[in-house]
């Protein structure tokens, strides 16, 4: 499997992924300059954290508008699938290719913490060697992570099974003490209807390898990887 | 010349920061009178900020030399030898002025100053710590500032994507009027790839590269090398605006620019700007440097040769490329869409040679700005308080009815309690090198691809410090090693902070000199050169000066990242030891100031072999696997040590102390500080292996008790002396900062 990690001028997480996928996961990966178009020999496109062009707009406006991100449509389109944490959400976002959008942390500060995650959809690329309810440990590190929607885009996501991750307790319950930030109904993560982008808050890569504190980021991964060898439906570009 | 520039007077030099007898000497060097802009330049580099002129006869102390160090103090940063093709680059600055002024700002480009002073060394930056203090936390203007610098900390270190490994927070009324802003940043460089900042060639070009030039921060050195008085607020000007985005992409630029071997020597602009990078980096190879400033990127128009020289803007280097691959280094900037303009070439008349529209503005020897700047020998005395001070007796003072209460207290003062409430607005974990985040003694990264680990700490006891300069100093030295023993590490040098009142004042230069040599004693008899630092004087508001705070940053190296250890008891059962002296005292300790708002009394006596030996002997428990957490014993004594074990681990745990029956006071024996003391955990079947090894490094020491149970209990001749429940210990320590501070 190809994994490309995008580099805007800002980000920061890109040597993290470009790190775990080589290092710990032994799979090819490039880095993509954001000026690149020319997405075709990935398989996995990651957007990682970082502030892209210093985020003095909102996070993401301007990312979100890059050429890079202009081509990803048709990278999904083709079969190809995407990944974006953090600042890649926020980009997602900003790009309208994920509904929503993410907003100041209701605190007004920025947080690095670690936050569990209860597993909403296992039923995606991304998560299906994930139960459902499965709860992981997983950091984050952001001052823009607010997730918000209007009602009706939040009922959509209910119902389509578009939320895959939720802020939550240790021990599962998502309550409002488990909210690192004020998102709108605990969300951390979320995919489009296609089922081939994904966006979540917390640092993945930052949660591969038990020398950083657990490994459940390597979850999304392997879900990944073994979204490749089950299923074919990426593989047809 | 131009002819818009005022004239010359000794007025306008008096008003610029020199003295008569600096103005008289200029004129001497250059045999005439100074334009207008070479007067900026000599304000500038002569002042005490980049001259060091009250400090440097005393820093000569100081011992630099040692098997590690392959850059010592004199450059942008200090790099020791992590063995294989590596070396660590690391160095540690004040912002305490700009900071008192603008405290988001201030803070934000301390960061982004030190963090440059890492990658113009060819070093990528790996983790920042902050050593900060303030006012009381209770009054209102000292929440200001501590929102204000946390936030600019956060905000840069966050965009530029570093993390925030550490760090001290301290308190105390003398810093109400001037906070201490000190940022220490640790990069990570290949042996063969260190650059310096040298202006080697001549016909060499000479490189702007990075963020335009404009009228902020000019006189910013100047600045930092007064006292403030009411007006202070006026000086905001003076304070530069920091852009982390910029600086990110500057380092990219810089380490990409560096890989193509187009580049000779770099320098930082930070104080001073272009007028400090113009001379020091010929200076330093007997070069000379002509530079034409209309070249210079500017983000205002009109500007003066004297602003274009003195602005402060930030995020900008001063490079010398070899002479032909100009291109290479174009066209790395251009990828980076940062500015990158010849300006000059290096000359080799050891003149500084500036132009504005081919015309001639300064012309000035970069000696005469540099290696001539005036060193003084000012007279030092003992402050009359001293003696008084020294001889108070903390045991004069009541005992405390209830031990238990003072130990709540005591882990819910601000100093003491978690600082969470801080780091965790700080990303710790970029760059996935974080094994131990900011909460134990040291915070730990590893150097993937080698298995070992680097361990880093800032400290300083600045009421030790005050009561006795010279033994206060080592202590801060002291609890730097023993940070880093207790983690495992080996240190391998040392950068220091030293902020201090006005050195114009005899009792404030006596504590220089004093602090000065007591780093000096005690690098020497543990072995750790100095590879860097800063002097920050006249750190004084309306008269008061700070508490004299020599911050110690300190990096060390773990063999075996794996073998790491934390302050924090894991185990239930496990036995608990203090190694070290019994000697203490609550001379200068918390419980002094916390219960009793006293700042008096002696200090523990410091013996600097046995303190070596515990380093020692910690680090050979730690890599024989025999311990499973170690806790430097330092602020509130043997009982908040014990405390801190219980709760600031992942999971709260008790434990069971029983204390020598010696007859000492129990306010004493129980919040008395000493040095060369660490507290350790220990698996049962550990002991006697254990009991061994303490045995061959002849070391004091005793077992104390054991790990469990839903309290922490002490007692001494089979009677409890404290008992408090974890989880009112845990609340009082998890909830203390905030409670005093948000």
């Amino acid at each position: 499997m190809n994994f490309g990690v995008v580099v805007f001028p800002g980000t920061w997480s890109d040597c993290d992924f470009h790190y775990v996928i080589s290092e710990v996961l032994r799979q090819p990966v490039r880095y993509v300059w954001h000026r690149d178009r020319q997405l075709d020999d990935f398989d996995c496109l990651i957007l990682p954290g970082g502030f892209s062009y210093g985020d003095y707009l909102r996070a993401g406006a301007v990312a979100g508008r890059s050429p890079v991100v202009e081509a990803l449509p048709e990278f999904v389109a083709k079969g190809g699938l995407v990944l974006g944490s953090c600042n890649g959400f926020q980009i997602l976002c900003e790009a309208k290719i994920l509904p929503g959008a993410l907003m100041r942390n209701e605190c007004l500060q920025y947080r690095c913490q670690s936050t569990h995650l209860r597993v909403e959809n296992a039923e995606t690329p991304f998560t299906r060697l994930m139960r459902p309810g499965q709860i992981l440990k997983m950091p984050i590190s952001h001052g823009e992570g607010k997730f918000y929607a209007d009602p009706e885009t939040l009922r959509r996501l209910r119902d389509q099974k578009q939320i895959v991750f939720r802020y939550c307790a240790e021990d599962g319950r998502v309550v409002k003490e488990a909210n690192p930030n004020g998102s709108l109904d605990n969300v951390a993560g979320v995919i489009n209807e296609e089922g081939t982008v994904l966006g979540l808050m917390p640092h993945p890569e930052r949660a591969s390898e038990n020398a950083m504190g657990g490994t459940d980021g390597l979850l999304i991964f392997h879900s990944l990887l073994g979204s490749l060898v089950e299923d074919g439906s990426f593989l047809k570009r | 010349m131009s002819g818009a520039e005022p004239k010359v007077t000794l007025d306008l030099a008096l008003a610029s920061g020199l003295t008569g007898e600096e103005y008289d000497r200029i004129i001497r060097r250059l045999g005439r009178e100074p334009t207008f802009t070479e007067l900026g330049l000599f304000s500038a580099l002569w002042s005490e900020h980049c001259a060091y002129k009250h400090s440097r006869i005393f820093l000569r102390g100081l011992p630099t030399a040692g098997p590690a160090v392959l850059q010592g103090p004199g450059e942008n940063a200090g790099i020791v030898d992590l063995g294989g093709d590596l070396a660590l680059a690391f160095k540690i600055e004040s912002h305490n002025h700009p900071s008192f002024i603008e405290p988001f700002q201030g803070a934000a480009t301390g960061v982004g100053g030190i963090l440059r002073d890492i990658f113009t060394m060819g070093a990528r930056p790996i983790a920042v710590l902050d050593s900060l203090r303030f006012g009381p936390a209770q009054d209102p203007r000292s929440r200001r500032l501590i929102e204000g610098v946390v936030s600019g900390i956060s905000w840069y270190g966050n965009c530029f994507g570093v993390p925030n490994l550490g760090g001290e927070v301290g308190f105390a009324p003398e810093y109400a009027g001037n906070p201490i802003v000190n940022a220490m940043a640790v990069g990570l460089v290949s042996k063969t790839r260190i650059f310096r900042a040298r202006a080697e060639g001549p016909g060499n070009p000479v490189f702007y590269v990075g963020a335009k030039t404009g009228r902020d921060g000019i006189h910013g050195a100047t600045m930092a090398s007064a006292t403030f008085d009411e007006g202070a607020e006026e000086r905001r000007p003076t304070v530069q605006v920091g852009d982390p985005f910029t600086e990110k992409l500057l380092l990219e630029a810089c380490l990409e620019a560096m890989e193509t071997g187009a580049v000779l020597g770099i320098q930082d602009m930070g104080a001073a700007g272009l007028a400090c990078a113009c001379s020091e980096m010929p200076a330093r190879a007997s070069m000379g440097m002509e530079v034409e400033l209309s070249s210079v990127p500017q983000r205002e128009t009109g500007m003066t040769p004297y602003e274009i020289m003195l602005s402060e803007s930030q995020e900008r280097m001063l490079l010398v490329a070899a002479r032909g691959r100009e291109e290479e280094v174009r066209r790395v900037f251009a990828k980076w869409e940062l500015d990158a303009v010849q300006i000059g070439q290096v000359t080799d008349d050891g003149t500084l040679r500036v132009r504005m529209n081919g015309a001639v503005v300064a012309e000035v020897p970069v000696k005469a700005l540099t290696d001539d700047a005036p060193v003084y020998d000012k007279p030092t005395a003992p402050p009359g308080w001293q003696d008084a001070l020294a001889a108070f007796d903390p045991l004069t003072l009541p005992a405390p009815s209830d031990c238990s209460e003072t130990l709540v207290t005591l882990l819910g003062s601000p100093g003491i309690a978690s600082k969470a409430w801080v780091y965790r607005q700080y990303d710790q974990q970029v760059g996935i090198n974080s094994l131990v985040m900011p909460g134990s003694d040291a915070g730990i990264l590893r150097i993937k691809g080698t298995g070992k680990a680097v361990a880093v700490t800032t400290d300083c006891n600045a009421r030790f410090v005050y009561l006795d300069p010279r033994a206060g100093a080592a202590m801060a030295v002291a609890e730097a090693a023993r940070n880093l023993a207790v983690s495992g590490a080996r240190p391998l040098a040392l950068t220091d902070c030293l902020n201090f009142g006005s050195p114009e004042r005899p009792e404030i230069l006596w504590q220089f000199k004093e602090a000065v040599a007591g780093i000096a004693e005690a690098c020497r008899a543990l072995d750790i050169p100095v590879v860097g630092g800063n002097v920050s004087f006249y750190n004084e508001t309306l008269g008061q000066a700070i508490l004299p705070t020599p911050v110690i940053g300190m990096a060390g190296l773990i063999d075996e990242a794996e073998r790491r250890r934390t302050q924090w008891f894991e185990q239930e059962g496990d036995r608990i030891a203090l190694l070290g002296p019994p000697a203490v005292s609550l001379g200068g300790s918390e419980y002094l100031w916390v219960m009793h708002g006293k700042m008096a009394g002696g200090l523990a006596p410091l013996d600097l072999q046995l303190e070596r030996r515990v380093h020692e002997a910690c680090r050979a428990a730690i890599a024989a696997g025999l311990l499973r957490s170690a806790h430097d014993c330092s602020e509130g004594g043997l009982a908040v040590a014990v405390a801190e074990s219980c709760v600031s681990g992942p999971r709260a745990i008790g434990a069971a102390v029983e204390l020598p029956d010696d007859g000492r006071r129990l306010d004493l024996a129980l919040f008395g500080e000493g040095p060369s003391r660490v507290v350790v955990s220990m698996r049962p079947e550990a002991e006697r292996h254990f009991e061994r090894l303490m045995g061959e490094f002849a070391l004091p020491w005793t077992w104390l008790g054991r790990v469990g149970g839903e309290a922490v209990n002490v007692r001494r001749g089979g009677e409890t002396i404290l008992s408090v429940p974890l989880e009112k210990l845990d609340h009082a320590w998890r909830h203390g900062f905030e409670r005093h501070v948000a």
